[in-house]
């Protein structure tokens, strides 16, 4: 399937800004038009029979979710759009804030209206100048253009929108730290019963999803569920935006149909490792994802066949390593990532963590025992049972995969390893 | 009540609806391992030593935080689960400093019960403990950061309990501790104290100044004639440091075994109580004649005074000038009692054992000396006069019945009840009511004001005037009493505050373990010595009787107002709008 196809969700075209005028032309907002004139509950059936996904990372189904805050009592709502895209090497909200603002803001009017929402708030990651000044004037443009606002399209329906400024903290992506932050409160997350569709923000059902996810709305309705599925597969229907980074040729955002190969990721999308050089491992999911070799790439890109060989597939970030690169540097490098960004709430995040960090840094210098590299893996693994949190159960998935593929490199810099590869590159 | 049908390790069992995993545990015979959870506090879910597996759920839930529900499979002696808590205890160990041996907490610290009933043998992460400096920078409470595990408990008591707010969990990550605003000193925030963070805290982090050195040293000095005086609340709280049940009552033994410790007279705050009342009755009285500052607000908990003076300084005119009975006791005994007994007042050394930590601050307030000499000169609390105790291989349960001395260790039922929330209130009225009507009052309980209710009001017939009066205890409470006197919408005559939930059965001076539950045993405790007691009504004391008509004359007479009364500070830190 051609990257430049038409056909899909996002149609991501390089450098292209997609402007009010030009979305319009292509169809946009015909979906929302549709909407005002359904039966809600229609809608919120349609986004269901298209299997629509949450694509923040925990792969909530977004229909279930919209129901859920619509047959909630309390008629105060509010609607938070997460574009506090912090997991490292991701940049696909970046890219729709960017380039197609208005196919984000048709899909948040649509699910607010959906939900019965009429005030929403668009968390911006601090570091996101850009989008921020892009999202800002595409809002004023859209409520000049009466699409958002009061009495949108005549209908009578109401939405405002503001934009919020994370303050760099990672963890606020996760839903429950988002919320604090916005109430002025400490960015660490809290006890879940109740979720945030039961009392979210100030107390009050919210609908918090991620820009990506929102953004496939209008295609769904425009197109209808059939065409959605008819995209991915039966498991994983849709597409989903991968951004793809590291040693290979084309660095960048695409869309690629769920169901697609990770070797066709990295080599057809991707164009493969530079030349000379040999893959030696993928980072799927971002710092939070798992390093896999070459020979898992055969995996797809599908939620249930990635589930079952381990790999998260989270945020949709593709990092590539090349035969140049150093597992133990890459996973030490993310270890310090978490433990700069954990909040330090609960025990196992916060002391494993700090525990992960002295004994990668022994390997590093290669003054670890074998029996630092088994404390080193239980330690992720209570993380990873325990933690509060995401973060803490996420931060130990590179130690934990790159373990399980790569244990030659760990025993290699152990002063009583066993190193069966002889002299590995560190 | 509903139920639901659950298995806790493949045992079916049927448990309530909307409890937790680990309440319907303890209800099938499992204590589940826990730090950060307090019976009394909301769930925090910090510390995930509680975690079990869940049939269905990825990773292990936190069982202090989960509530049950139909159908669920709980696994709680799982490989799985036993290498989860371990770790995470291990990695606590390891940021922790271990110095249990000297430790203030040392076998009464939950962490170190827990890795004891865990078996922990070895800590194979890196020791990461840092040397931060300790906070001594009040006279009541040491805060020790390196042993702090960040389970927030503390925290959570002064912001939800008191309201006071001062201690926060703030930072990120390894930085994360719990401290006062930006890293300063407790004397250089509002804090009053309390000390009931060091009953929430599960570990040595933060504890009482401990004094029992300046009280080893002043027994053991042969010029100084040391005496001391006990709390009300203190006969029903310290035969928890010998494993009695809560709230028995150990008066007579404990006299005794202060008799053993080599203080020279065992005397009793009580009578010093039933001096307040006779002050604060008469306050009450005087300012009804003569159109004086109403509603009155009690003056005996430092806790207390300290916190309207940081934050309701407007305030301040309503507060009795009464001293606390601590600072009248220690004002007479160095004035009344020196002179009755021959002694030069510069010897006399008066210790008082107290349920609280803020007593210490109390007695060391520069204005607390009208005899020329400084009224109380060292503070207990009930650990460390148990520690005291433990110190001499006193055998407190197996002692013989002892007596206070006479005079300052006399006094009435009355008194007894200061350590609970109304006593006082109960106390004063029953003199307040006789003194104005002239009458006997038959029934002497004053129910409207007994009990764990956090705000009581009630109001009390006067020989024909309805006088309205309120109780607050915890400072919450209190705060919502004062927020009502000064929107105007307090019509009380009398208000009643202690600083601490349940009066001062539930002091930060008392037993570790001290929760809600515990302080229920302890009022009863109170009540009973209250029922027991010849004397109930401070006005019946014949010491008192005695101290008005060989030495004050009267109350509110220019000795008492000199020696037994007392004034107080703005210490509100911001200009108020």
């Amino acid at each position: 399937m051609s990257i430049t196809d038409r056909q899909l969700v996002f149609n991501v075209e390089g450098r292209e800004y997609v402007d009010l005028d030009l979305y319009r032309s292509r169809g946009g907002y015909e979906a929302l038009e549709k909407v005002l004139a359904w039966d809600p509950r229609q809608a919120v059936h349609m986004l269901k029979e298209a299997g629509l996904k949450g694509r923040g990372g925990a792969s909530f189904p977004t229909g279930l979710k919209i129901e859920m805050v619509r047959n909630n009592r309390e008629k105060e709502r509010y609607i938070i759009i997460n574009a506090d895209e912090g997991e490292p090497g991701t940049f696909k909200d970046r890219y729709i804030m960017t380039h197609l603002p208005f196919q984000l803001l048709e899909g948040v009017t649509i699910a607010a209206y959906l939900a019965g929402i009429s005030q929403g708030i668009l968390y911006v990651r601090h570091e996101y100048d850009e989008p921020r000044s892009v999202m800002r004037d595409s809002i004023a443009q859209a409520q000049a253009a009466g699409l958002l606002g009061d009495d949108i399209l005549g209908s009578g329906f109401n939405l405002h929108i503001e934009l919020f400024s994370g303050a760099g903290s990672y963890l606020c992506g996760e839903e429950t730290a988002l919320l604090s932050s916005i109430e002025g409160r400490k960015g660490r997350p809290q006890v879940k019963p109740p979720y945030p569709t039961q009392q979210g923000l100030w107390g009050k059902p919210t609908l918090i999803n991620n820009v990506e996810t929102l953004s496939n709305i209008p295609k769904i309705i425009e197109k209808g569920a059939l065409w959605y599925r008819n995209l991915g597969t039966n498991d994983s229907p849709g597409t989903k935006l991968i951004s793809l980074s590291g040693d290979i040729q084309f660095r960048g955002l695409v869309e690629v149909p769920f169901g697609t190969s990770f070797r066709d990721i990295v080599y057809k999308y991707g164009g493969g490792p530079k030349p000379g050089r040999k893959v030696k491992a993928v980072n799927i999911g971002g710092a939070s994802g798992v390093l896999v070799p070459e020979e898992m790439l055969d995996v797809p890109l599908e939620y249930g066949a990635c589930s079952r060989a381990g790999i998260t597939i989270g945020s949709g970030a593709v990092f590539v390593l090349d035969d140049t690169r150093s597992i133990l540097d890459n996973v030490s490098n993310r270890i310090n990532f978490f433990l700069h960004e954990s909040c330090g709430k609960c025990t196992p995040c916060r002391e494993g963590l700090r525990q992960a960090q002295i004994i990668m840094e022994k390997l590093l210098e290669g003054r670890a025992v074998m029996k630092d590299v088994e404390n080193l893996e239980r330690y992720t693994r209570v993380m990873q049972n325990a933690s509060f949190c995401g973060l803490g159960q996420a931060a130990g998935n590179s130690v934990i995969s790159s373990l399980h593929y790569y244990d030659q490199e760990y025993r290699g810099q152990c002063v009583d390893g066993d190193c069966l590869y002889g002299e590995e590159s560190a | 009540m509903s139920t639901v049908e659950i298995t806790i390790n493949k045992k079916t069992v049927r448990v309530p609806e909307n409890i937790t995993i680990m309440a319907a545990a303890k209800l099938n015979g499992i204590s589940l391992p826990s730090l950060c959870h307090h019976p009394d506090q909301k769930v925090k879910a910090n510390c995930r030593v509680c975690a079990v597996e869940v049939e269905g759920s990825k990773n292990l839930v936190a069982s202090c935080s989960t509530m049950v529900s139909e159908g669920m499979k709980i696994t709680t002696n799982s490989p799985r689960v036993r290498e989860t808590v371990r770790t995470i205890v291990e990695l606590i160990l390891a940021d922790h400093p271990q110095e249990c041996l000297t430790c203030i907490r040392s076998g009464e610290c939950e962490l170190r019960q827990l890795a004891f009933k865990l078996g922990m043998k070895e800590v194979q992460g890196v020791k990461t403990v840092k040397r931060l400096p300790l906070d001594l920078s009040t006279p009541s409470l040491v805060r020790d950061p390196n042993k702090c595990i960040k389970c927030g408990r503390c925290a959570e008591v002064c912001h939800h309990v008191q309201e006071v707010g001062i201690l926060y969990s703030h930072n990120r990550g390894l930085d994360i501790g719990v401290t006062p605003e930006y890293g300063k000193e407790l004397k250089d925030v509002a804090c009053v104290l309390c000390g009931q963070c060091v009953l929430a805290c599960p570990v040595g982090a933060i504890y009482e100044k401990d004094d029992t050195d300046k009280v080893w040293e002043a027994l053991g000095n042969p010029d100084k004639h040391v005496v001391v005086q006990v709390a009300p609340s203190v006969r029903v709280s310290i035969a928890e440091e010998f494993d009695q049940p809560s709230g028995s009552i150990a008066t007579s033994k404990l006299v005794s075994a202060l008799r053993l410790l080599g203080f020279d007279r065992v005397f009793d705050t009580d009578f010093a109580a039933d001096l307040t009342i006779m002050e604060e009755g008469h306050e009450l009285l005087q300012r009804l004649q003569t159109g004086g500052v109403l509603p009155l607000i009690t003056s005996c908990s430092p806790g207390w005074i300290k916190y309207i003076e940081h934050f309701y300084p407007e305030l301040l005119p309503h507060v009795s000038s009464c001293k606390s009975p601590q600072q009248m006791f220690g004002a007479m005994a160095k004035s009344y009692y020196a002179q009755i007994s021959g002694i030069d007042p510069k010897d006399i050394f008066v210790v008082s054992v107290m349920p609280c930590t803020a007593k210490k601050y109390e007695a060391a307030r520069p204005e607390m000396k009208d005899s020329g000499y400084r009224d109380v000169d060292a503070v207990l609390t009930t650990r460390e006069l148990g520690r005291m105790f433990k110190h001499e291989g006193i055998d407190f349960n197996s002692l013989e019945d002892g007596e206070f001395d006479s005079p300052l260790g006399i006094s009435t039922g009355a008194a007894a009840i200061f350590g609970v929330t109304g006593g006082v209130m109960e106390a004063a009225l029953r003199t307040v009511y006789e003194v104005v009507t002239g009458q006997t009052l038959e029934k002497l309980e004053f129910t409207g004001v007994r009990g764990m209710a956090g705000v009581k009001a009630s109001s009390v017939n006067l020989g024909g005037t309805e006088v309205k009066v309120a109780v607050a205890h915890g400072l919450a409470h209190a705060k919502q009493i004062m927020e009502a006197i000064a929107a105007g919408e307090a019509d009380y005559t009398f208000i009643e505050v202690m600083c601490c939930p349940g009066g001062c059965i539930g002091g930060g001076g008392q037993p570790y373990g001290t929760t809600n539950a515990v302080r229920e045993k302890r009022i009863q405790g109170l009540y009973e010595v209250d029922q027991k007691a010849e004397l109930r009504k401070s006005h019946e004391n014949p010491a008192i009787q005695k101290l008005y008509e060989d030495y004050l004359q009267a109350p509110l007479s220019p000795v008492s107002h000199k020696l037994l009364h007392t004034t107080y500070t703005n210490r509100c830190q911001h200009e108020l709008q």
